[in-house]
């Protein structure tokens, strides 16, 4: 098989190289130029997008012996994943930015580029397993990435290949070392990779402006004012400007954002409970959606936020019943659903919340 | 990937070496000596460093004395913009204003874009035109217009699209004005003829590795009424303006490549140059949406083709070639790495996404007919699955 592996110079994705060269595959290397203007050195444990990234992504196709290119995908990165983040956030929405990446550049703008270009799959140091089209977490409970996977589409998932993970982390670190590969002690990255000072209010800040709105109880009384919604995030807790507790005593929480009027609704922390989930832009990881309800676990956020809930497609939209509360749950994020399996949870489906 | 006889289409990045440049330089290799030594032995080494300098400086119609080895094009450059810069500010304060083009290799541009960040220079940029020249006339104005003019730098031909400037006419006008004109003349030693006295140049700079000499080595050619502060301070060799332990080996390298090159210039370059137009009558004869960037005929470098495939990423098109052995360059090696389209082809009017669809190929002293015909035989397939793939990647994207 003819396989691409996005290398960002990262010790996943060059052991993920590395691990479809021994298989036998006729391997090629790609890092993606996600920024116009990247960094030299890579600062602190974000990012994978430095000229640094890129060098060690090099160094490690040149000791694996196989053809490495560099491709650039920033413009397609600003305006379908960093554009979509801004406006998210100024929508009143919390948006994950690296499910988008999966769903609009590694999965869909480099995947076709690669399978036209004559490749048979693209391969990632994703922490997932992958199966006969069937998605299932990692090994590594606290590595999986499945949930950023989730919106991948059947069609998607068909050239796609996860090479590590049926391994825990610490092993592919190890492994990485016997290689010989120069990255097995790359400290891992963390946070929003176009983000490198890690201040995500400060970044929104530059490019949404000042958009004054009140903050209120949920009686309506305003208690503070503030810069815009973008400075906030459902279950927000610090930050809120506000002086202290509530009237019982107890800490406040970003429970609402209305980003129309620019209000910010703040209570206690029962308000945050959510027990139902409506999404939108619904992808079924077979391909069909199923019949009638469907009993499963639902993923909220990249790590945690896992609750037993039963799902069901109506007219269109995704309608969760959750048979535990989810606290602090925000539209613009992600739901994926798994199907419980002891050999793996298995990805059945994912959508936008809207609420 | 499925090996093949490697066919080597990047003489603008880097030649191979002559056989005469090799055994020249491992003759000195095997040798002890530092050439500022005062016995023997490096009475020997100074003696085979200021051969190397008589030969060069006659290969390229300058005096010994003018001749300032470095460690390749890159110091060169640096060394004459900023140097000659700092002398002309030094000695007149008004004169900060650098006059160049835009479509200089990024040795030229990034250094003069330092000197405005850092040093108080100002910048006039000469228009260049769509086949990326610049006209005396422009030059002329630019200088009319302006009493404080530090230095003009302006390339003797483009590394990318191969553009030869008429240099001599506008050292000329810049000797009439009185200000010192530098030139980097680094894609065009080896490929057309270049004599420095006759130039009317102040500084022009040269690297071995592009006409079958060593990488890190290099020279700046700088007359000796060229005020010229060094870069690098330390023992005074090199006239004072290059400090270093002369790298005997390398300038011995240099010149005996510069030998086999310019001495049979003429007819390699005939021949090179027929190669050539073979290659750009068979790219536009068999592609369709396709042009050549740069001039025609022999406003060209005999040795450059480079073309815009519509639709394409020039991306796509290097690694399908790769993977076929033909080796050649989207841009100059130097931005490889993360792409960006390539300045000079915006600076000649390019829009952005023509330019990423760019492709240099580009031949020297050991390509062949053959060469050429391998090219031909994988271009057109390659560039319609290439285009496939830009389709499928923009679609992709707007689903």
């Amino acid at each position: 098989m003819r396989v691409l592996v996005a290398m960002s110079g990262g010790v996943d994705s060059s052991v993920a190289a590395a691990r479809m060269v021994d298989a036998g595959h006729d391997v090629v290397g790609v890092h993606l130029a996600l920024s116009a203007a990247p960094g030299t050195l890579r600062t602190g444990s974000r990012g994978c997008c430095s000229k640094e990234d890129a060098g060690d992504a090099r160094r490690v196709a040149d000791v694996l012996d196989i053809p490495f290119y560099v491709w650039d995908f920033a413009d397609r990165f600003s305006e379908d994943v960093i554009d979509d983040f801004v406006e998210s956030y100024a929508r009143g929405e919390t948006p994950n930015p690296c499910v988008r990446c999966n769903e609009r550049i590694k999965f869909s703008a480099l995947a076709a580029r690669a399978l036209a270009l004559g490749f048979d799959a693209v391969a990632t140091g994703h922490y997932a397993r992958l199966t006969d089209g069937h998605l299932r977490r990692a090994v590594d409970a606290d590595k999986d990435q499945s949930y950023v996977l989730g919106v991948l589409t059947a069609e998607q998932l068909r050239h796609a290949v996860f090479p590590i993970g049926d391994t825990p982390k610490p092993q592919i670190r190890e492994e990485a070392a016997r290689r010989g590969l120069a990255v097995a002690e790359k400290p891992d990255s963390h946070d929003i990779c176009f983000i490198p000072s890690g201040d995500t209010r400060a970044f929104l800040g530059a490019r949404i402006g000042v958009r004054r709105g009140a903050v209120v109880d949920s009686g309506g009384t305003v208690l503070a004012e503030h810069d815009g919604v973008h400075g906030f995030t459902i279950g927000q807790r610090k930050g809120l400007g506000i002086a202290g507790p509530g009237p019982d005593g107890l800490p406040r929480y970003v429970t609402g954002i209305d980003a129309e009027t620019g209000t910010v609704r703040v209570g206690g922390k029962a308000e945050l409970d959510v027990w139902a989930l409506t999404g939108d832009r619904p992808v079924f990881t077979s391909g069909v959606a199923p019949d009638g309800p469907v009993e499963c676990d639902v993923q909220v956020r990249a790590h945690g936020g896992i609750v037993d809930g039963v799902a069901e497609l109506r007219e269109g939209r995704l309608m969760v019943d959750l048979r535990a509360p989810l606290r602090g749950v925000a539209p613009g994020q992600t739901m994926v659903l798994y199907r419980r399996d002891p050999d793996g949870d298995e990805v059945i489906a994912s959508a936008t919340i809207t609420r | 990937m499925t090996s093949h006889k490697t066919v080597y289409l990047d003489h603008a990045a880097t030649t191979p070496m002559h056989p005469a440049a090799i055994e020249a330089m491992t003759a000195v290799l095997a040798t002890v000596g530092n050439a500022s030594s005062l016995h023997g032995t490096g009475r020997v080494a100074r003696r085979r460093m200021e051969e190397a300098r008589e030969s060069l400086a006659q290969l390229l119609g300058a005096r010994p004395s003018e001749v300032i080895f470095t460690a390749g094009g890159t110091e060169s450059d640096n060394l004459a913009v900023k140097g000659i810069y700092w002398a002309r500010r030094d000695a007149e304060p008004q004169r900060r204003r650098i006059v160049t083009t835009p479509v200089e290799h990024h040795a030229v541009l990034d250094a003069v874009q330092w000197l405005a960040e850092h040093e108080g220079a100002e910048i006039t940029w000469l228009p260049v035109g769509d086949d990326g020249s610049v006209s005396p006339a422009d030059l002329r104005e630019a200088l009319q217009a302006n009493d404080d003019v530090a230095l003009v730098s302006i390339m003797w031909a483009n590394n990318e699209v191969g553009t030869i400037m008429p240099i001599s006419e506008l050292a000329t006008i810049a000797a009439e004005f009185d200000v010192p004109m530098h030139s980097d003349a680094i894609q065009a030693v080896g490929q057309i003829p270049v004599d420095f006295a006759a130039s009317a140049l102040s500084a022009m700079s040269v690297a071995a590795h592009k006409f079958g000499g060593p990488t890190g080595v290099g020279a700046l050619l700088l007359r000796r009424d060229t005020s010229c502060v060094p870069l690098l301070h330390g023992g005074g060799q090199e006239r004072d303006v290059r400090s270093g332990t002369p790298d005997v080996a390398g300038a011995v390298a240099m010149a005996a490549a510069a030998k086999v090159a310019i001495d049979g210039l003429a007819a390699n370059s005939a021949r090179v140059q027929q190669l050539r137009d073979r290659l750009i009558d068979g790219v536009l004869s068999t592609i369709d949406d396709v042009y050549l960037n740069g001039a025609a005929g022999d406003a060209r470098l005999p040795g450059n083709t480079h073309f815009t495939f519509r639709g394409c990423e020039g991306d796509s098109l290097l690694m399908l070639l790769d993977a076929k052995g033909v080796e050649c360059s989207t841009g100059s090696a130097c931005t490889a790495g993360v792409a960006q389209p390539s300045h000079v082809l915006l600076a000649m009017g390019a829009d952005p996404a023509s330019a990423r669809g760019s492709l240099r190929l580009s031949l020297g002293h050991t390509s062949t007919e053959a060469d050429v015909d391998a090219a031909l035989a994988v271009l057109p397939a390659a560039v319609d699955r290439a285009r496939q793939a830009a389709l499928a990647s923009a679609g992709a994207a707007e689903q």
